[in-house]
């Protein structure tokens, strides 16, 4: 059975006064047991509010979340707060982005690892110090008894984030989620540390929803891949499969915007033109079309569906593309002014 | 830590120089002298002239502010031109009233400020943030002598609850140890004593505290707003900590950060404050002795009781700075 069920997730975020804005608008993915699962789009598509749907960290003032999400057969949106907590830190944990300001400033790292054990598995002093120490060690901070009793702004960047993963798998979580992990990192770190939560997630047989904005990030670690286009799974695949043809041209133009050392000299990147603002509804039509280089007036006639192509690969496209990302239609008609109703 | 302390305390030496050079020499720019408020109206001029040699006022201005410099090498004010006792003397007679005033004042606003600013904030936009936040403009708004009139005709002189005036009920026996009579009364076991002293305390103490309170009350609300947004509290969160857990140890403990700085500043403008609600309710500490010396020129007890209090102040100041270093592991000094 799947550890995770996310069904037709929806977020939507209604200010006062203001127009609701649908950050998520259906997703839905499954996750198996051990699985390694990349979430991949670009800012604003709506990764990062799914990770805190699934968390249950999204504030309640404000939010309207539908949809289901089954963690392990619980209906984790309409827990309570109190079983939710019990869950967070010990079932479900979560690595964020920017380890510095996600570590309290005023409390010793120790504690910080520390409060998790006593919270979840009820370990007090030395015995709750010695754990902490050896989970440092496991996450591969050296002298890890004396960098527990060390604040936040004294360690590097790296050991920060690697001292945020000890805190998350402190409880042996069965799903970890990494929600960019290693954006605010240098790149020499960011390979260590995403090397590491691989080794974690298989070793320890923990399932990782890994959420990032960078192909290359998802390349050396996931399984299965999802590919989110404002607010919607467009694209979901086994990495091997994605990477060879990708079928959205979304997630063609994607890799086609990746560097590659094997292109030849002076060859410029192909970028994908125009920003996730340039959108239409999806009730209206592909998202993407306003973006895209394949679209015809079919695009413009109501959602997508999520269409099967070949054995664990689906795409929500009408139009997709196989191998070659950098094929251009010639005359292709302006969504905009066929009446499309950009947001 | 050592060596920051010492460090601290000589900046304090060319501050007080300068301090003192500015309070002399702008002292003697007041119209009138020691000559005109000391002696009787009708006095000759020349016993006018003879009072202002004696007192050595007809050197030349820098002479006389060599001598001063001279005496003060000594830690010696000079004697008050009121009274005839050392200044030194009339400062640390009144001095623990106006420290017990403020401290009474400063324990007011702590107290009731950050936990009405936290939950203020926690209720962001509810009855009880909307009445916080204009109760504490109101606080900046209102006067300190006039809020302290006030209270006096309110709660003294109508309702009768609390005492108008003075330390200690009319005839009370007391022993002095510190001067500080809630302190003295607690060490000798005089607890009637203490009640009467705390019951002296709340009126002048509630006055001298709406400025304090509600700037603490502002901080903490804003402060709190701001840290609730943090990441770390999110992280927090998703360990699954107990709410008050992630109050306590995430939410307050950062959130305290510039409410401890701003009671460091505040606590130099009570003993300011002081002067007002001394006078209101006759409480006899520095602020009223402050006010009598600049209206009789008594420039030694004017003089003297200034850089005293400046003194006091960047203590007091250091002390809060040293006690933000517990708080705060960043700036934590080596």
């Amino acid at each position: 059975m799947a550890l995770l069920t996310v069904d037709n997730l929806s977020v939507t975020f209604t200010g006062n006064n203001q127009r609701p804005v649908r950050a998520v608008d259906g997703v839905s993915f499954g996750m198996d047991e051990g699985e390694v699962l990349g979430l991949v789009g670009e800012s604003g598509c709506g990764k990062s509010v799914t990770s805190l749907a699934l968390m249950g960290l999204l504030p309640t003032r404000g939010v309207e979340v539908g949809g289901r999400v089954h963690f392990d057969g619980t209906d984790v949106l309409s827990l309570p707060s109190r079983r939710l907590r019990d869950m967070r830190g010990s079932q479900l944990a979560m690595i964020f982005q920017d380890p510095l300001s996600s570590l309290n400033p005023v409390v010793p790292i120790g504690r910080q690892v520390t409060e998790t054990l006593r919270r979840h598995k009820g370990m007090r002093g030395r015995a709750a110090r010695d754990r902490a120490a050896e989970l440092l060690d496991r996450v591969g901070i050296p002298d890890p008894a004396r960098r527990l009793t060390e604040y936040p702004h004294q360690l590097s960047g790296g050991m920060r984030q690697r001292a945020l993963i000890a805190m998350a798998v402190a409880c042996a979580p069965r799903l970890l989620i990494a929600d960019e992990p290693t954006t605010a990192l240098d790149v020499t770190i960011q390979a260590q540390i995403l090397d590491l939560l691989g080794e974690l997630a298989r070793s320890e047989g923990t399932s990782l929803l890994m959420i990032t904005h960078d192909l290359g990030v998802v390349a050396g670690l996931c399984d299965n891949i999802n590919v989110l286009y404002a607010g919607r799974v467009i694209e979901v695949s086994s990495r091997k499969q994605l990477f060879a043809s990708p079928h959205h041209p979304y997630t063609a133009g994607l890799l086609g915007s990746v560097p590659r050392l094997d292109a030849p000299r002076g060859e410029a990147l192909t970028p994908i033109r125009g920003s996730i603002n340039d959108t239409i509804d999806w009730d209206d039509g592909c998202a993407f079309a306003p973006r895209c280089d394949h679209y015809t007036m079919e695009c413009l006639t109501g959602t997508p569906e999520l269409v099967r192509a070949g054995e664990g690969h689906q795409h929500r496209c009408v139009n997709p593309v196989n191998l070659d990302p950098g094929s251009a239609h010639a005359d292709r008609p302006d969504p905009v002014a066929e009446g499309g109703n950009v947001r | 830590m050592f060596r920051y302390i010492v460090k601290r305390l000589l900046q304090l030496i060319p501050a007080l120089f300068g301090l003192s050079i500015l309070l002399f020499f702008w002292l003697r720019l007041l119209p009138g002298g020691p000559e005109n408020t000391l002696l009787p109206d009708d006095a000759s001029a020349q016993q006018r002239e003879a009072l202002r040699e004696s007192l050595g006022l007809n050197e030349p201005i820098i002479v006389q502010y060599g001598l001063f410099l001279e005496r003060l090498g000594n830690f010696d004010f000079g004697n008050s031109l009121q009274t005839g006792r050392p200044v030194m003397d009339e400062f640390t007679t009144r001095f623990p009233a106006t420290a017990e005033l403020a401290i009474a004042a400063m324990l007011i606003a702590v107290c009731v400020g950050i936990p009405l600013g936290y939950f203020a904030a926690r209720k962001r936009g509810s009855f009880l943030d909307s009445s916080a936040v204009a109760g504490s403009l109101l606080g900046i708004c209102i006067p300190v002598f006039f809020l302290a009139a006030m209270l006096k005709v309110v709660f003294a002189e109508k309702l009768g609850w609390l005492p108008s005036a003075f330390r200690l009920d009319a005839g009370a026996r007391f022993t002095e140890i510190t001067g500080f009579r809630v302190l003295d009364s607690v060490l000798t076991g005089e607890f009637d004593v203490t009640a009467s002293a705390l019951g002296h305390l709340i009126l002048p103490g509630l006055a001298l505290s709406s400025i304090p309170l509600a700037v603490i009350t502002r901080m903490t609300r804003a402060s709190v707003l701001e840290v609730l947004g943090q990441d770390y509290v999110r992280t927090a969160e998703s360990k699954g900590l107990q709410p008050t857990v992630v109050r306590t140890r995430h939410v307050l403990r950062n959130a305290m950060l510039p409410v401890i700085t701003a009671i460091g500043l505040l606590t130099g403008s009570l003993l300011a404050g002081a002067v007002l609600t001394e006078s209101v309710f006759a409480f006899g500490g520095i602020g009223s002795f402050i006010y009598e010396s600049t209206q009789q020129r008594d420039y030694p007890a004017i003089l003297g009781f200034l850089m005293l209090i400046a003194i006091i102040y960047v203590v007091v100041n250091l002390l809060v700075d040293l006690s933000y270093t517990l708080f705060d592991p960043r700036v934590r000094v080596r």
